[in-house]
């Protein structure tokens, strides 16, 4: 199994698409019921003195066996039997450090060790028997004779044979599968050049012949998996971030029993529970509400900015947020048969249709591994013909095989994806598609989402001077008593302007509507128009109003805050000459207004999800090559049918899953960048094809003309991996 | 020459010395947190006495 995914590039989403989409909800209904240690994430430890801070702090915690802090994956792994999680959090705060509860079935790291531990294994049996067989065969090659080099070649023999057994396994098994379902990858050769390599050099010992190619075959298994490993080191280190983001989701539900609430694991929901939901929380599951008065927020399923209120009798989906005030939800659907399904039904269909990208290693190895093959058995013919000296054609073939082999082909992708992908990580982008980063390079046009992803969904207010003076005190205090996003954002206004809040009497906050308290004796009231009896006026914008008890009530307008970057973004994509299109759900004058202050001449508002997924497939009909970037449950199908997609880490999980790449950071200027650095990526990958083709070119016709030795194979091979590995490694800067 | 009966067995024997010492790091999963470890051996905290 675990060879199975070291190199199948292949093995993506599409067996199982209803997990794809509900990683978590498949997980956690797999891995139920085990009680694991707690894992914390600490997103800000990095040195020496965090280190001893967190693990003396929790090892002096009653209750708590034992800490060992990760500093690698930024995490604490505690065996406390009995304790929560919420319980350690405050204690890790307590001296200063975030903490994130992780739910340790979302992190599958185990596994992932075990194999990344395998190929390691491989690494150091093989790196110590090329070392032994190079000693030995520089003693040949400076001339040793007779008796002493069949001695040499001997020992080189029962060292080199094991090695290639179990060093080249991962080759074997994987040049097995090509040829048992009729292809010819990179391994078919390999395998090839490895077992002729080795049996050849036996035969030539048994007759004392002058060459043998043991260090070859043992330096071939060496450089190659140095490839290997390389390769699953970038997916292993975005695999286990991209599930770190999931993992700290830990999706949770109160549901509401004769006893009182209690938390249930989101999978076990089933419909006619019912559940409450906290002002400030995720709706876990599709339902009714049954009671309470709130206001909702859809931005992520729908584009819309602006809250909606919420009353008995609506129905919400899985994923809203709910703002102002706690609400019973009567479950109509919960795990994959909620919304997740109607999504997955999407992105199915959008991954089916989705063509099947083929790497720039899998092409070069199309037309390489026929050519390779075909060149080794024309010269074992040729000279088979020309001399009737099989042992001689055998040899030859085998020079042949040796020199072609695709020593460097294998370090020279991987390589580039290891320092592209580490130096985007750097920058806050994870890169969770092995062919991502070569999609990213072809990118023509680019289409953003606007909330959640040209903006924060954040509100700000547009302008605090229609709040008088003497009346801002007064603001701030019923600001700060609601917990509603519009509040949140006039008090943060407020504060900003050095403001101290007056003293409320009997302060309340009304659910749906909004927060009222007493004033020197004067109601006062901050919320919706209809409930301070003014007309809510112009849609383009959020407005909540606020009135002192006496005159009219003051509009406040609120506009969605601009992501960090997301100008610089938008105008270098444009100026690099790129396509730039913003297709929303959102109402058209507040998309109109956004793409105006971008600057995006093609914008579309009102847009639905399938409409969406729908523009993206017509772009790609026109043979454009799509950048989708989006966070919401309506981007999810588009994410999926474009070439290429990018979500930020605030996205919906489903939204995260479908696509190839995340933005770790709040910042959208990576995106720019990262379109660049694969362009870089993708001449550099060229260049290394090209110089190990170079090599090729001037090592094959020796081969081929029967005058290659094993140094010279050995030159051959190391001096075309180094060069390749160093051509890589300029991409770091 | 008959040196080199002596010789080459030697240093097989340790070169493989080396590698059951990789092998025993790898197994007692010290490649898991190399970040770590490097920061680890700063702190003062077991300099007097071994961590128990």
């Amino acid at each position: 199994m675990s060879d199975a995914t070291l190199h199948d590039h292949d093995a993506r989403l599409s067996a199982c698409p209803a997990c794809d989409a509900a990683p978590l909800a498949s997980r956690i209904a797999s891995a139920k019921g085990a009680q694991a240690d707690i894992i914390l994430s600490l997103p800000t430890i990095h040195c020496a003195t965090c280190i001893t801070d967190v693990e003396g702090v929790l090892n002096r915690h009653p209750g708590v066996k034992a800490a060992r802090v990760n500093l690698t994956l930024r995490r604490v792994t505690v065996d406390a039997p009995g304790m929560s999680a919420e319980e350690l959090i405050p204690v890790v705060e307590s001296i200063g450090y975030e903490a994130h509860e992780l739910d340790p079935a979302a992190l599958s790291a185990s596994a992932a060790d075990r194999q990344g531990r395998d190929i390691l294994m491989r690494i150091g049996v093989s790196g110590f028997a090329m070392m032994n067989i190079m000693i030995l065969s520089v003693a040949v090659w400076s001339g040793a004779e007779a008796a002493t080099r069949d001695m040499f070649h001997w020992i080189s023999g029962a060292i080199a044979l094991p090695t290639v057994a179990f060093a080249g396994r991962p080759f074997f098994s994987s040049a097995w599968r090509a040829i048992s379902h009729g292809r010819l990858g990179m391994d078919v050769p390999i395998s090839l050049a490895l077992i002729l390599a080795s049996s050849i050099s036996v035969y030539e010992t048994l007759n004392s012949g002058r060459h043998a190619y043991f260090d070859a075959a043992v330096m071939l298994c060496f450089f190659l998996l140095i490839g290997r490993y390389l390769d699953y080191r970038t997916r292993a280190v975005a695999r286990s971030a991209a599930e770190e983001l999931t993992a700290l989701e830990v999706p949770r539900a109160f549901r509401i029993t004769a006893a009182g609430d209690e938390p249930v694991p989101v999978s076990e929901l089933v419909p006619g529970d019912l559940i409450r939901i906290r002002p400030g929380a995720r709706v876990p599951a599709d339902g009714e509400i049954i009671d309470g008065m709130s206001e909702i927020d859809r931005s992520l399923l729908t584009g819309e900015s602006i809250p909606v209120a919420a009353a008995p009798g609506l129905a919400l989906s899985a994923g809203e947020v709910n703002l102002t005030g706690p609400l019973v939800l009567r479950v109509t659907a919960a795990g994959r048969d909620s919304s997740l399904a109607r999504l997955t039904a999407l992105v199915a269909a959008a991954e089916s249709a989705r063509g099947h990208y083929t790497s720039l290693a899998d092409r070069a190895s199309r037309l390489y591994s026929p050519l390779v093959h075909l060149m080794a058995f024309c010269s074992f013919l040729g000279w088979y013909l020309a001399t009737h000296d099989l042992r001689l054609a055998v040899n030859i073939a085998a020079a042949v095989l040796i020199i072609t082999c695709p020593c460097a082909l294998g370090l020279a992708v991987p390589a580039v994806i290891t320092t592209a992908s580490g130096r985007l990580f750097r920058r806050g982008m994870l890169i969770k598609e092995g062919t991502a980063l070569e999609r990213l390079a072809d990118v023509d046009t680019v289409v953003f989402d606007k909330t959640g992803t040209l903006t924060m969904g954040v509100p700000q207010l547009v302008s605090i001077n229609v709040i008088p003076v003497e009346a801002r005190p007064v603001a701030l205090a019923l600001a700060q008593g609601s917990g509603h996003p519009l509040s949140q954002a006039l008090a943060q206004a407020l504060v900003g302007a050095g403001t101290v809040p007056a003293p409320l009497a009997d302060l309340r906050e009304v659910p749906g509507y909004g927060i009222a308290g007493n004033w020197q004796g004067r109601e006062v009231r901050l919320g919706r128009a209809d409930w301070l009896g003014a007309e809510h006026g112009d849609a383009r914008l959020s407005a909540s109003w606020l009135s002192l008890g006496q005159g009219a009530p003051i509009r406040l307008e609120f506009s969605d805050r601009l992501r960090p970057g997301a100008g610089e973004c938008v105008s270098a994509i444009l100026a690099s000459g790129r396509r730039v299109l913003l297709l929303s759900g959102d109402a058209a004058p507040v998309v109109e207004d956004l793409a105006t202050r971008l600057g995006i001449a093609e914008w579309r508002a009102g847009v639905t999800p399938v409409e969406k997924a729908t523009a993206v497939h017509d772009l790609r009909e026109q043979g454009l090559h799509v950048l989708m970037v989006g966070d919401g449950l309506n981007d999810t199908a588009a994410l999926t049918e474009a070439h290429v997609s990018i979500s930020p880490a605030s996205a919906l999980d489903a939204a995260r899953t479908a696509s190839d790449i995340v933005l770790v950071g709040s910042d959208l200027s990576p995106v720019a960048q990262s379109l660049t650095l694969a362009r870089q990526a993708r001449s550099r990958i060229k260049e290394n094809f090209a110089i190990s083709f170079l090599y090729n070119i001037v090592a094959v016709p020796i081969a081929i003309a029967g005058f290659a030795t094993p140094l010279m194979a050995a030159l051959a091979m190391s001096l075309s991996s180094i060069s390749v590995t160093l051509n890589a490694l300029r991409l770091r800067r | 020459m008959e040196i080199l009966g002596l010789l080459i067995p030697v240093s097989l024997a340790l070169g493989g010395l080396g590698l059951i010492a990789f092998i025993w790091a790898l197994r007692g999963r010290q490649y898991e947190d190399p970040k770590g470890d490097a920061e680890r051996i700063l702190s003062t905290e077991w300099d007097d006495r071994p961590k128990p």
